[in-house]
């Protein structure tokens, strides 16, 4: 049987070049990078070559880099250390987040609601796309941070993320952006977008799973969440992952290789996909079809399937695909982010992702058509809730 | 051809899993398409009435883990999977499951009746919903890790269930609602072995879960604590907190106490009811109605018939027609000799030869024919036949028998 991977936004493969440089840090480079002799020399070499690499990606300065132990925790110490270090200084406390934030985001900002910290969750259409203008109403005197991701998980949707930074810088207000799926995807850059901290994680840029990096504008009052040492210029204390730094800094150095040219071609495969789904497969619905989004993503909405089953029998077949995101496969909760752009409960249970990355090829595509229909035909068949008729009356656009 | 096995994570579902992945030669996912796929069925989310949290304190993991859809069953589950080489997935029902389970679960103790969620479970769930799932993902059959036996009879052209040949491990009691369409569709590999049979495969296969303890409690009721559940459930779903106390009574209707509600006692029991008598008091009945608990002496619980409700019948028998059988009116009773006679259509009336103790309202009544499952049905109503007169009784028959 065939297999092809369709869900690179859940995680990604290793790149051979990315095994290949961290190779030597997992067996004889095994340095602790903070020692005064040449074993840690040579550590602390690699991994500022790779606090290098990072930054070029990203456009920002070495100096500026954090390295974590990936997504989630970027996303939290920015969250937590940015409210933590304003609440220190005496402000009141408020901060301003969207609807559709990845749960690494989401539940820290809820975290800091159970503790008293007012909180504004923007509200997003149907299109999956902020408007910067309700963050901007949203703002009070007291709003200590806006936390506003770059490209959603699950829909693709590409937020304006330089328009929402453009207000918060005008306001003096520290900016986060939660930039896992964007980085390494499409062109992100600091500077251009003007954010005060930006979170990327390595396992989704064919870099190793357990090392990210946030990106900390040079002046950003941040608290530690951690203590227990003064590594990462005294932001994230503990002994660093060498062999993960190296391969998330040769993971940085491929994709700002690699440019434009793999976006354009993994567009060319998901209009492929979704082209061909439209075709195949009456009743389905992509899902902030018109927005700005990832290249690499569709999200497809079709009538009267449960997701959970299409998942199901597409991996029978071979086909990694996903429901939502795969943190929620399998929790009984419909998908916060397809609710929260004003999907039924029943809808979102029939949404499913299809993410692609650098091994997909045209006949993987062209395979993966071949099964949808016949899998959708089944689940229908076999749908209680399922009439013909809901493929006329569910007509509109997402 | 596709078979769905239902793995709970337990020693029973593993063991029934290896021997189908040997008999069917599963193969995995890379494999040149799988034949054998495990499939857990998400029922409950153990952590929903934090209430109820604190009762699995302090047992022993072997114990805590004998409750369903804890993760620490999925866990076991995936790991056997992953051991035998075959796909596996869980399946979400836990909102089907809470309709038709644990909802009547709960109404039925409310009526004053002593519900089997299992045979619930297994005429709704496992033998519905999971085989519309298996039917989704391409599954021709589902298998269990029941110990009963299904035959295809074929001359009659109809399946027809068995006794398991492990007579103290046997499940056919929970099955008696399966229909025909549900049997064709099954497949028991433990029915024709012992446990310590199952056991051995299950060590010799080096199966993560073959030194596993057994779980004997009802799976989303935390240490048998089914009143606390239902006090919660009920408390979470926002149901006004009524007033259900009501009296004690004796059979002559001399009133000898109150109690909290009819949901606290079942037919039978001994223990808390409040009151203190010259001779031990049992429950005799309940009346949810008159919100009365009769209690009596031991020989009052004994009754010689019963009516039986929704009666699936497993080998075709008319209305109007009785027969002689073995009927088990719980779990662990030995079935006992009786007349069985066939009313309506889903109605039955059972005479037993010898009275038998706690017949109880909401437990099943499940006629054998040897070790064949003829039918079955949920007990209504019981009676004593020197009483055939009372009122108990003429309810009874005129419900039943019209």
């Amino acid at each position: 049987m065939r297999s092809v991977y369709l869900d690179h936004n859940a995680t990604t493969p290793l790149a051979g070049e990315v095994f290949e440089a961290m190779k030597p840090y997992l067996t004889g480079e095994f340095g602790n990078a903070s020692s005064i002799h040449a074993w840690g020399q040579r550590a602390k070499a690699a991994i500022e070559n790779a606090r290098e690499s990072v930054a070029r990606l990203v456009g920002a300065r070495p100096s500026e880099i954090v390295f974590t132990s990936g997504g989630t925790e970027s996303d939290n110490m920015a969250i937590f250390g940015a409210v933590e270090a304003a609440s220190g200084k005496g402000h009141a406390k408020h901060v301003i987040t969207s609807a559709i934030e990845h749960h690494a985001a989401l539940y820290a900002v809820k975290a800091l609601e159970q503790r008293g910290v007012d909180v504004t969750f923007v509200p997003v259409g149907p299109t999956g796309v902020i408007d910067p203008g309700d963050v901007e109403r949203a703002i009070r005197p007291e709003t200590a941070l806006i936390s506003v991701m770059h490209a959603n998980n699950e829909l693709g949707t590409v937020q304006p993320v330089r328009e929402i930074a453009g207000i918060a810088h005008e306001r003096g207000i520290p900016f986060h952006t939660d930039a896992v799926q964007a980085v390494g995807k499409i062109p992100v850059d600091v500077q251009e977008l003007g954010v005060s901290m930006l979170s990327l994680s390595a396992h989704k840029l064919n870099g190793p799973k357990g090392v990210g990096a946030l990106y900390v504008r040079r002046g950003t009052p941040l608290r530690p969440l951690m203590v227990g040492g003064h590594h990462e210029r005294d932001r994230r204390p503990g002994t660093e992952n060498v062999a993960g730094i190296v391969g998330l800094g040769k993971a940085a150095e491929l994709a700002l290789g690699r440019g434009e040219a793999e976006a354009g071609r993994l567009a060319g495969l998901r209009d492929r996909l979704e082209r061909g789904i439209k075709q195949r497969a009456p009743g389905a619905h992509i899902n902030a079809e018109r927005s700005p989004r990832l290249p690499s993503t569709t999200s497809v909405r079709f009538d009267g399937i449960d997701g959970e089953g299409f998942v199901i029998s597409m991996d029978l077949k071979g086909i990694a695909c996903s429901t939502g995101a795969a943190c929620s496969s399998g929790s009984l909760e419909a998908s916060h982010v397809l609710t929260a752009i004003g999907m039924s409960r029943d809808e979102a249970r029939s949404t499913v992702r299809f993410s692609l990355g650098l091994g997909n090829d045209e006949a993987e595509i062209d395979y993966a058509l071949d099964v949808i229909p016949q899998v959708v035909e089944r689940l229908r068949a076999l749908s209680p809730k399922y009439q013909p008729s809901d493929v006329s009356s569910q007509l509109s656009v997402r | 051809m596709m078979i769905a096995i239902a793995m709970s994570g337990g020693v029973d579902s593993s063991t029934a899993a290896a021997i189908l992945a040997e008999r069917e030669g599963a193969l995995s996912t890379e494999g040149s398409g799988g034949r054998v796929v495990g499939l857990t069925m998400q029922l409950w989310n153990q952590r929903r009435l934090p209430a109820l949290q604190g009762l699995d304190e302090g047992l022993d993991r072997g114990r805590a883990a004998g409750r369903c859809c804890s993760l620490d069953d999925v866990y076991d589950a995936r790991r056997v999977a992953h051991c035998l080489g075959i796909p596996y997935y869980v399946i979400n029902l836990q909102d089907r499951f809470e309709a038709a389970v644990v909802r009547p679960f709960v109404e039925r103790y409310l009526a004053g009746e002593t519900p089997i969620p299992c045979s619930l479970c297994n005429a709704e769930i496992k033998f519905e919903q999971f085989v519309e799932a298996a039917a989704q993902i391409g599954a021709d059959q589902i298998a269990t890790g029941h110990y009963a036996r299904i035959r295809y009879d074929a001359k009659t052209g109809r399946y027809r269930l068995f006794a398991a040949v492990d007579r103290a491990k046997d499940q056919s009691y929970f099955l008696f609602g399966l229909t025909q369409r549900q049997l064709a569709s099954a497949i028991f590999p433990l029915g024709e072995l012992t446990k310590e049979e199952v056991r051995s495969i299950a060590r010799a296969k080096k199966l993560p879960v073959a030194e596993k303890p057994e779980s004997q409690e009802i799976c989303f009721v935390p240490k048998g604590s089914y009143r606390e559940f239902i006090t919660a459930y009920l408390e979470e779903q926002g149901t006004e907190p009524e007033d259900r106390a009501g009296e004690m009574v004796t059979v002559d209707g001399q009133v000898v106490g109150r109690h909290r509600g009819v949901h606290h006692f079942t037919v039978g029991q001994r223990k808390g009811l409040g009151v203190s008598s010259p001779t031990p008091l049992y429950v005799i009945g309940l009346d949810a109605r008159t919100r009365r608990v009769m209690v009596g002496r031991d020989e009052e619980l004994f009754k010689q018939c019963c009516s039986v409700r929704s009666v699936n019948w497993i080998r075709p028998v008319s209305a109007g027609q009785s027969f002689s059988a073995r009927v088990r009116i719980r779990n662990k009773h030995v079935p006992a000799k009786a007349r069985v006679e066939a009313c309506g259509k889903q109605e039955a009336r059972v005479e037993f030869d010898e009275p038998q103790r706690a017949v109880t309202p909401g437990q099943a009544a499940v006629f054998y024919d040897g070790e064949e499952v003829v039918g079955g049905g949920w007990i209504s109503g019981a009676a004593s036949a020197q009483k055939l007169t009372d009122q108990l009784d003429h309810t009874v028959r005129r419900e039943v028998c019209g």
